[in-house]
């Protein structure tokens, strides 16, 4: 499902050339999970932006679904993550000025499908949010911005999920919660999950841990788990 | 495209307070647009009507010989009506006033001349009277003149008449015509029984025509032409009487249509502004789009159709103000017209204002656009990554298309390329001025203020300026374009009224002496002086012709078809004066002025004025034989001058060096200023007591009309004046505002870690009054420097600046930018921090 080859990342900066990731091959089979752990400025999210194909390699290659992103321009590479990728982002990333029911239809609205709405109100129910479907952003708790976001992340059905710190601004409580929702969601739908983290317990609810330092795998290992 | 709508209307949901904002300034500022273009057509349309008055006819014909019969039965086929006048120049006398005489010109008229306008007498009835016996209808100034009164005689030839009243105002006149004699109306029966058809010479023959309707008096010139070939008649048309009301006209046009552009341009520099902050906040929404798989051209869709949708409720609610301004213009500013102005909404201004407003507003708003295609998904996940390094081709592009809307839309309204052209460079200077200024304020900021010695606030208000997504350029621009044009309006007004002032201002000659032999010169002068009017300009006459032209004697000129020589330059009696320098109505435009040549000099350097040039054929050294009373001159163009024919005071077609006809026989033409009708009449008495044979021509009633021309002016320009500079103002406050919700957050992160709102107040103050001043004085200088450009090259007269006006309106800037930065501050300061971070969540 997901193929990295010789991943490296170089940023221009100026201080001369900056090589944050360097190197990284992996693979993904589908409804296979991986967490991506690392200190601080080890290359995780570089990692994470460019297997979602939110950027573009230095060199090596990312291949999605069997479809390699670095032979693609932007919008070829947007039309795969519509059809193809969900996103848990840290800081949520909720449209602010859309409900919680119009942002989770925006990925399918946008491949023009707007028959979806019940689907998209089952989908809230399932993160518990049924009743707060016509609400905005604002007049959510973090939690609930974040279930609305994870709602949104599988409303296209998608067959590899990106996670970035989904639990990075939220409680203990919340988290947890949060965590059986992913995993759970993940395993009804048969999903690939990638999860950038820094919590270990966390990453240890995934099939393999991939730990980089200074951009490179430090680390490639299976936990056990399911 | 379903989703870039749905997405664009949800997305404006909770923006629509900051898209009003958008909309404001292309609603006033397509209000202006329809609210002057409309006014525009109805001034227009007024001077329009208003020459027709002036002419009071479509066409009039002029001839010395008199109409055939021919030409008398074929004007008859063209329909319409006609009137015909009979004009001849002759003295009168006052017997109850000691016999005193004065040179008049007598005319007769038959027929409803004027069709347009008003012949209008006091008494009222006074024209009707005439058909009844011999009376006369005497021109005003001649009744308060001699202290004549309705009812007393006049003599005209061997007829004695009765003065039936006084000629207030007629249709028709040039101011020529005006100048050389006061006018006494009689009956054409009654002009019979004076003697004067047959005794004298030059006798001047009119027929007005009034049209029927669709037929154009230009057409029909050419037509009579070329009908009666052999006839040298003189046609005057509305359109030709419009070109003689000369560049002041011309003027208020340009004025009017730079005005319409700038309000345009202003609200245009508003949207920009607004737009630019407002998709500054959707940068966020837009990398979570491009995440979700939405495409460049998606994301930038759904704002594009925001800013089309704003632009289009602007344009319509720009077009619905600038109509209702229309409607209820008549009431407000009725007692404030000096002329009847008729308003009617004037529907291609407002579908041009409209059009023109939403295509401009749509151009400027796809400059903060752009950022939208460039905006990275990865600023999803990490706030650091901003835009593709290297320029955007289509960033550059659409400055092209801009400039080149511009400068249409520029040309489109002035009517000239160059005049558009120079425009488009002066906005051009402006935004490359105002920019450098901002990077370079930016760039001090940051390197060369000292931060140890300065309290927090002053370090903080100055920080402002250069930290990341600081507004020193937009608001530089913004405040600065605004003060920049805003001042041009008020400076370019101050120049034009200056020019108009100078044209028929209160100190100008209003009386004007002629046929002043040589030796009564002096005393003539000594009279005026001792009645308080000193000689303003005097100037010796010297009656001449042309004999040979370029070595081709005028004859055979005359009768080559083909040289393109107008008959009259070639047949007319030159009055032509001698002098050693030029005067303030006059410029040399080609060659050099020669004020004096030794006596006997073979060839003579003589001045040529520059359009006389032009129908003459003539350039530099071209050779000119003149006839001076049986004397042969040998002449040759030494310069060419550019002469202010509106000047009211003795001004010639050419003019002699001193050294060669002092010794002709000439007369003197003199000017001065009366500084009231009975002063006027007072000296005019003094002079004819001692020379009856000098005639006297008051301007008053020229000046009167001029005068009437500059205060509709003023008025129209002062209106349109204010118009856009209130524009300007609720365009600035806008700049000012939306940078309100830029700063929003940090001033609410600093009053939750402990700053008074005083702090904050002076922080911003800082901030508003270092931006306020350097906009300011940016602006007032480019706007200093576009007037001086547009005084030498589009209304060619002299840059007038005023250092206190251009003070005052600096420190307005300045206040306006302080005032509003404040006021739209204060609702951040006032809120509870929570509530207002939540309202920005």
């Amino acid at each position: 499902m997901l193929k990295v080859e010789r991943l490296t990342k170089t940023y221009r900066t100026a201080g001369g050339p900056l090589t944050v990731l360097r190197d990284v091959s992996f693979e993904l089979a589908a409804g296979a999970s991986v967490a991506v752990v690392g200190p601080s400025g080890s290359g995780k999210t570089t990692l994470l932006g460019l297997c979602a194909g939110l950027d573009r390699a230095t060199a090596g290659t990312v291949s999605v679904a069997g479809r390699d992103l670095g032979a693609m321009d932007e919008d070829a590479r947007a039309l795969v993550r519509n059809a193809h990728v969900g996103f848990v982002f840290q800081n949520f990333q909720l449209i602010p000025t859309l409900t919680a029911l119009e942002n989770v239809l925006v990925p399918v609205e946008l491949a023009g499908d707007a028959s979806r709405g019940d689907e998209a109100r089952a989908l809230l129910a399932r993160v518990g949010l049924g009743e707060r479907c016509d609400h905005y952003p604002v007049q959510l708790s973090g939690g609930e911005q974040q279930r609305v976001a994870l709602a949104r992340a599988f409303m296209n059905r998608p067959k590899i999920l990106f996670c970035d710190e989904p639990t990075g601004n939220l409680d203990d409580d919340t988290a947890g919660a949060m965590v059986e929702l992913i995993f759970g969601l993940n395993r009804e739908h048969g999903t690939t999950l990638v999860l950038v983290t820094h919590n270990l317990e966390l990453a240890k609810r995934c099939a393999r841990i991939i730990r980089l330092k200074g951009g490179a795998v430090l680390h490639d290992e299976a936990t056990g788990a399911a | 495209m379903n989703f870039v709508l749905q997405m664009a209307w949800r997305d404006s949901r909770a923006s629509r307070r900051r898209l009003a904002l958008v909309a404001l300034s292309v609603v006033l500022g397509i209000a202006a647009l329809v609210g002057i273009g409309s006014f525009a057509d109805n001034l227009q349309r007024n001077v329009e009507q208003q020459t027709k008055a002036l002419l009071g006819s479509d066409l009039t014909l002029e001839s010395r010989a008199g109409f055939s019969a021919d030409a008398q039965a074929y004007f008859r086929t063209l329909g319409g009506e006609q009137a015909h006048e009979v004009a001849l120049g002759s003295m009168i006398t006052f017997p109850t006033r000691g016999n005193q005489r004065r040179l008049v010109q007598v005319r007769a008229l038959e027929g409803n001349f004027p069709f347009y306008g008003e012949l209008a007498t006091a008494p009222a009835d006074a024209r009707a009277k005439l058909a009844t016996g011999n009376f006369a209808l005497l021109e005003d100034t001649l009744l308060v003149q001699f202290g004549v009164q309705v009812g007393d005689e006049v003599t005209i030839g061997r007829q004695t008449f009765t003065v039936a009243g006084a000629l207030k105002k007629i249709p028709g006149e040039s101011a020529v015509v005006a100048m050389f004699s006061p006018r006494v109306y009689v009956s054409r029966a009654a002009l019979e029984t004076t003697g004067l058809l047959l005794s004298k010479t030059f006798i001047t023959h009119r027929t007005y025509f009034k049209l029927p309707p669709g037929r154009d008096p230009e057409l029909l010139v050419p037509e009579l032409k070329a009908k009666f070939r052999a006839q040298r008649w003189r046609y005057t048309t509305v359109e030709e009487r419009k070109r003689d009301l000369g560049q002041t006209l011309k003027d208020t046009y340009a004025f009017i249509s730079l005005v319409g552009f700038v309000a345009l341009f202003l609200g245009a520099v508003g949207v920009a502004s607004a737009m630019h902050v407002y998709i500054r906040q959707k940068i966020a929404t837009v990398a979570v789009l491009r995440c979700l798989g939405a495409s460049a051209r998606t994301s930038f869709a759904v704002y594009l159709v925001q800013g089309a949708g704003v632009g289009l409720l602007g344009a319509l609610l720009g077009a619905a103000l600038g109509v209702s301004v229309q409607l209820v213009l008549p009431a407000v500013v009725k007692d404030f017209l000096p002329f009847p102005v008729e308003f009617l909404v004037s529907w291609p201004a407002v579908g041009k204002g409209a059009l023109a407003g939403l295509v401009i507003c749509l151009l400027f708003t796809l400059l903060p656009l752009l950022t939208v295609r460039r905006v990275s998904p990865l600023l999803a996940i990490r706030s650091a990554a901003g835009e593709p390094p290297g320029a955007d081709p289509w960033r550059l592009a659409l400055f092209f298309v801009i400039a080149a809307a511009v400068l249409g839309f520029a040309v489109w309204q002035t009517g000239h390329w160059a005049t558009g052209v120079g425009f488009t460079l002066m906005m051009a200077a402006g935004f490359g001025t105002l920019a450098g200024v901002a990077q370079l304020v930016s760039w001090a900021a940051r390197r060369l203020v000292p931060r140890k010695p300065l309290p927090y606030v002053w370090r903080q208000g100055i920080a402002n300026l250069h930290r990341p997504n600081n507004r020193t350029v937009l608001l530089l621009l913004s405040l600065g374009l605004g003060t920049f044009l805003m001042l041009t309006l008020v400076l370019t007004r101050q120049t034009l009224l200056a020019k108009m002032l100078a044209i028929g201002g209160d100190t100008r000659p209003n009386l004007m002496f002629f046929d002043i032999q040589d030796d009564q010169a002096a005393r003539v002068a000594a009279i005026a002086k001792a009645n308080g009017a000193p000689l303003l300009a005097e100037a010796p006459i010297v009656t001449m012709r042309l004999t040979s032209l370029k070595g081709r004697p005028v004859e055979d000129l005359l009768k080559d078809e083909k040289s393109g020589i107008p008959a009259w330059t070639l047949r007319r009696e030159y009055r032509s004066t001698y002098r050693g320098e030029l005067t303030d109505t006059e410029k040399v435009t080609a060659g050099r002025f020669t004020g004096r040549v030794a006596p006997g000099e073979a060839r003579v350097p003589v001045s040529v004025e520059a359009s006389l040039a032009k129908d003459l054929q003539l350039s530099l050294n071209d050779a000119l034989v003149f006839d001076v009373q049986g004397v042969p001159v040998n002449a040759y163009v030494g310069s060419l001058r550019e002469v202010e024919w509106q000047r009211m005071q003795p001004n010639f077609f050419i003019v002699f060096p001193l050294g060669v006809l002092e010794p002709a026989p000439k007369t003197f033409v003199a000017a001065v200023h009366a500084a009231s009708p009975a002063e006027s009449a007072h000296l005019q008495q003094a002079v004819a007591k001692e020379f009856p044979g000098v005639s006297a021509i008051d301007l008053s009633l020229i000046l009167q009309t001029v005068m009437g021309i500059v205060a509709k002016a003023v008025f129209v320009i002062t209106f349109m004046a204010a118009f856009t500079v209130v524009t300007g103002i609720v365009v600035l406050a806008g700049a000012v505002l939306t940078g309100r919700f830029q700063r929003i957050r940090e001033t609410v992160l600093l009053r939750t870690l402990g700053a008074t709102r005083r702090q904050l107040r002076q922080i911003q103050l800082i901030e508003y009054a270092v931006l306020g001043v350097l906009a300011a004085v940016t602006g007032g200088g480019l706007a200093v420097a576009a007037n001086a450009l547009l005084a030498r090259f589009v209304f060619k007269t002299p840059f007038v600046l005023s250092p206190l006006v251009l003070l005052i309106s600096v420190a307005a800037a300045v206040a306006v930018t302080l005032v509003t930065g404040l006021i739209t501050n204060r609702g951040v300061v006032d809120h509870p921090p929570l509530e207002v971070l939540r309202q920005e969540t």
